[in-house]
């Protein structure tokens, strides 16, 4: 563990000592909670309706995948038209693209970004590498099945996607959660301690909370 | 490149040149010759930028072999140094740094110090992670470290994929009766 | 009116040379860029310090790409390594497919025909320009100049649609191959070429007249990561980057490959070696390719074979060597290191990205003393992508 993590005890601006231990001083520790539905169904379809209408991509280009959002963002493609944007936080995004294969270092930074996002939040999985491995399926630093570490709502195939792949996983995901099936944060909160088991057993130096608000 | 080699050899215990191409050679040297060598290349005869430095792992012969790639701009011309050092089996091989000549050095350094385990006593952030994070086997790059075994125990795979031997598989696509 | 800086501020140097900063005196702050971050090159991460709004500190973390390819190729034979060679280098993928291919070539003993190196000089030209459209923009947006990256964008796609006419592919398009390359030019290819080529170049008169003369572009870039021309060469610093400072560093001129020593061109040059004479070096480059693009489609061959004669590709061995070859891709001089020992398997192959040196070591003595807003322009100034780095 990194030194400036470990407790230590810190002298203030006013000459005080004081203990620090920065991984249960600075965060929260509560876990998340699932999330219940709205109280009558017509509420939470209206809803379900809202959230499929403005899909807010976190701009964290993960793998190579991220190359593409590029021409997505342009006129050619042009993905504004669908109420998909881009925001450059977790806390303003509601959907997470990990664009390609996740090397154990990203992995890390990934569950952080991802358990920031604001809940309902969904997750897409880009290109052949996040379903099995794809091209990298044995080396020895990037993860092969991404629904083991997050929840994963929908894959999007190939080495890598078109735009138009992205464009009709776009469209398809805005069905899922239309449908309201797109239950992947209560999902996460269910499932928390599986999820924490396997996120453990890739990253050897875990180094921050269990969860992080 | 011929003569460039018969200077050289009047100053330092040179191995044979190996003419890869009119343009580029590859010569070995002792350890200890390393830096004055590389300093009369810079200084002297003009190779002031050096393009790679990395490592080969001859496991049967029980040594890294560290290539110093320097290039001549104005005569064209790339000149690769090897240099032998011991491997040992476990623990870290050592070798002098070179980063006061090139501060770029001192990333490759970190790499091969990361990759390959081999120890640059003084360069500068070399004994902090480079690209692995938290890693617990042997340097990945070494001969002896077999990343699908690795794979197979660290990571989760998702059942399904099929893997074939080239070989069996084109003679079956092409000769499907066996002939 | 002049402006000396409070020197009492700044963090003194140890003996050793690191800087001396003491993080509980409350003068300093730790700041981390990326890699969740929208003003980083990609997938990598700066660990500022910084003292009020400027950095007295910068460390270049990378590895967040890492795919163990130099670890992967050494376990597949010669012809299972084309595919993921590619995939190196995400925004021009060409030059790793080109340098493994003659690398591989050179070993074995095969010469690759006329025809082939002529559409492979073709594919590296345009997969230069896709690349600089690609940091026209991000450059652009940097400074907050949102519009041009979407320009460049739309004419980066109009060129990959020239790349999936000739390929099949539009980013990983795996054409050249040990021998030569897949295929010839498909029909009526030169004619939708020159039309692609008329918009890049009517693209590039609007960036330059609303990104180079913007005022708030010049007084941002101007001045901004200037490189000693003296230390050019100490540092790495190749391609571009270089040629901005007056360093005629360019492997298409001083070590030919492939058919450019029957092509007429001439390293673009700056002189002020900062952020704005990189990009406009980069912009005058694209006029380059293009003019390049031109000469390669009047004089090349259209008839002969396009692959040498491959051995049995199962049972391929190559006797024991080691090469290095190189080009000029956008950013500066990519190499492959191969080593071969007579099996069927390359002992090592080493991948020499020019953003190894010019992220790293460059990057962190230049970001000393920039503003934080800058460090986004700065870096991408300096065309770096990460997963070249890290491999």
């Amino acid at each position: 563990m990194k030194p400036e993590l470990m407790k230590r005890m810190v002298k203030g601006p006013d000459g005080q000592e004081f203990e620090v231990e920065p991984l249960r001083d600075y965060y929260c520790e509560a876990a998340p909670t699932v999330m219940p539905a709205a109280y009558i169904k017509i509420v939470e379809d209206f809803f379900n309706w809202a959230r499929s209408e403005s899909i807010w991509i976190l701009g964290f280009g993960t793998g190579c995948g991220a190359i593409e959002m590029r021409p997505l963002m342009t006129p050619r493609f042009d993905a504004y038209r669908y109420g998909v944007q881009w925001r450059p936080t977790p806390r303003q995004s509601n959907l997470f693209i990990i664009s390609g294969y996740l090397s154990v270092k990203t992995l890390k930074r990934a569950i952080r970004s991802y358990e920031q996002m604001q809940s309902p939040k969904y997750v897409i999985g880009l290109g052949s590498c996040t379903i099995n491995g794809g091209m990298y399926w044995d080396s020895y630093n990037t993860i092969k099945r991404l629904d083991d570490y997050l929840p994963v709502d929908l894959y999007i195939a190939g080495c890598m996607p078109r735009p138009e792949a992205l464009l009709a996983g776009f469209m398809d995901m805005k069905k899922i959660i239309r449908a309201g099936n797109a239950e992947g944060a209560n999902k996460y909160a269910e499932n928390f301690d599986w999820y924490k088991a396997n996120q453990k057993q890739v990253i050897h130096d875990w180094d921050m909370p269990d969860y992080n608000w | 490149m011929r003569e460039l080699h018969q200077r050289l050899k009047s100053l330092f215990p040179l191995g044979e040149l190996t003419e890869q191409r009119p343009d580029l050679g590859f010569v070995t040297v002792p350890a200890e010759y390393l830096r004055p060598l590389l300093l009369q290349l810079s200084d002297r005869e003009g190779f002031t930028h050096l393009v790679l430095l990395t490592a080969v792992d001859w496991i049967e012969d029980g040594q890294f072999q560290l290539t110093y790639l320097l290039s001549n701009r104005g005569a064209a011309r790339d000149l690769g140094v090897r240099v032998m050092i011991p491997r040992p089996a476990n623990g870290l091989a050592t070798m002098d740094g070179i980063h006061d000549i090139w501060p770029t050095a001192a990333t490759y350094q970190r790499e091969l110090r990361e990759m390959f385990g081999i120890d640059f006593p003084g360069s500068p952030r070399v004994d902090e992670e480079f690209i692995l994070e938290g890693w617990i086997d042997k340097p990945p790059y070494r001969r002896d470290f077999d990343t699908k075994k690795f794979s197979e125990e660290n990571f989760n795979h998702r059942p399904g994929r099929e893997t074939r031997d080239p070989e069996q598989y084109m003679k079956q696509q092409l000769y499907p009766d066996g002939k | 009116m002049s402006y000396t800086p409070d020197r009492s501020l700044y963090p003194a140097t140890r003996p050793d040379g690191t800087l001396d900063i003491d993080l509980t005196s409350g003068k300093y702050l730790k700041l981390w860029q990326g890699p969740q971050h929208p003003g980083i090159t990609g997938n990598m991460s700066v660990e500022l310090t910084v003292c009020g709004d400027e950095v007295v500190e910068g460390k270049t973390h990378v590895g967040y790409l890492h795919r163990g390819f130099e670890k992967l190729m050494e376990r597949r034979t010669f012809i299972q390594v084309f595919p993921i060679v590619c995939r190196v280098c995400v925004p021009e993928p060409d030059f790793n497919e080109y340098c493994y291919a003659a690398a591989v070539e050179e070993l074995a003993g095969i010469e690759a025909p006329e025809r082939a190196r002529w559409i492979r000089t073709l594919i590296l030209e345009m997969g230069r320009i896709n690349s600089y459209m690609m940091y026209l923009g991000g450059q652009s947006g940097a400074f907050g100049l949102g519009v041009i990256g979407q320009w460049t964008t739309y004419v980066r796609d109009l060129m990959l649609d020239r790349f999936e006419e000739l390929t099949g592919a539009r980013i990983y398009h795996m054409f050249i191959l040990p021998g030569g390359v897949r295929d010839g030019l498909p029909e009526g290819f030169e004619g939708r070429m020159e039309e692609t080529l008329r918009e890049i170049e009517r693209t590039l008169k609007d960036v330059e007249e609303v990104m180079f003369r913007n005022a708030v572009f010049k007084k941002r870039a101007i001045g901004l990561g200037y490189i000693d021309p003296a230390l050019m060469d100490t540092y790495g610093v190749t391609g571009p980057n270089a040629r901005a400072g007056g360093v005629a560093k360019d492997v298409r001129k001083d070590q030919p490959y492939l058919v450019y020593p029957e092509l007429d061109f001439e390293p673009v040059m700056g002189t002020d070696s900062d952020c704005y004479a990189r990009a406009d070096v980069r912009r005058r480059d694209v006029q380059v390719s293009v003019d390049l693009i031109r000469q390669i489609l009047a004089k090349m061959p259209h008839d002969g074979p396009v692959m040498a004669k491959l051995p049995n590709v199962l049972h391929w061995k190559i006797p024991r060597g080691e090469t290095y070859i190189r080009g000029e891709c956008s950013r500066g001089e990519y190499g492959y290191y191969l080593v071969t020992d007579g099996s069927g398997y390359p002992r090592r192959i080493n991948v020499r990205g020019p953003s190894y040196t010019h992220a790293m070591a460059l990057l962190e003595r230049l970001i000393v003393n920039v503003n934080i807003s800058d460090v986004a322009g700065l870096m991408v100034s300096l065309h770096t992508y990460p997963p070249e780095i890290e491999r």
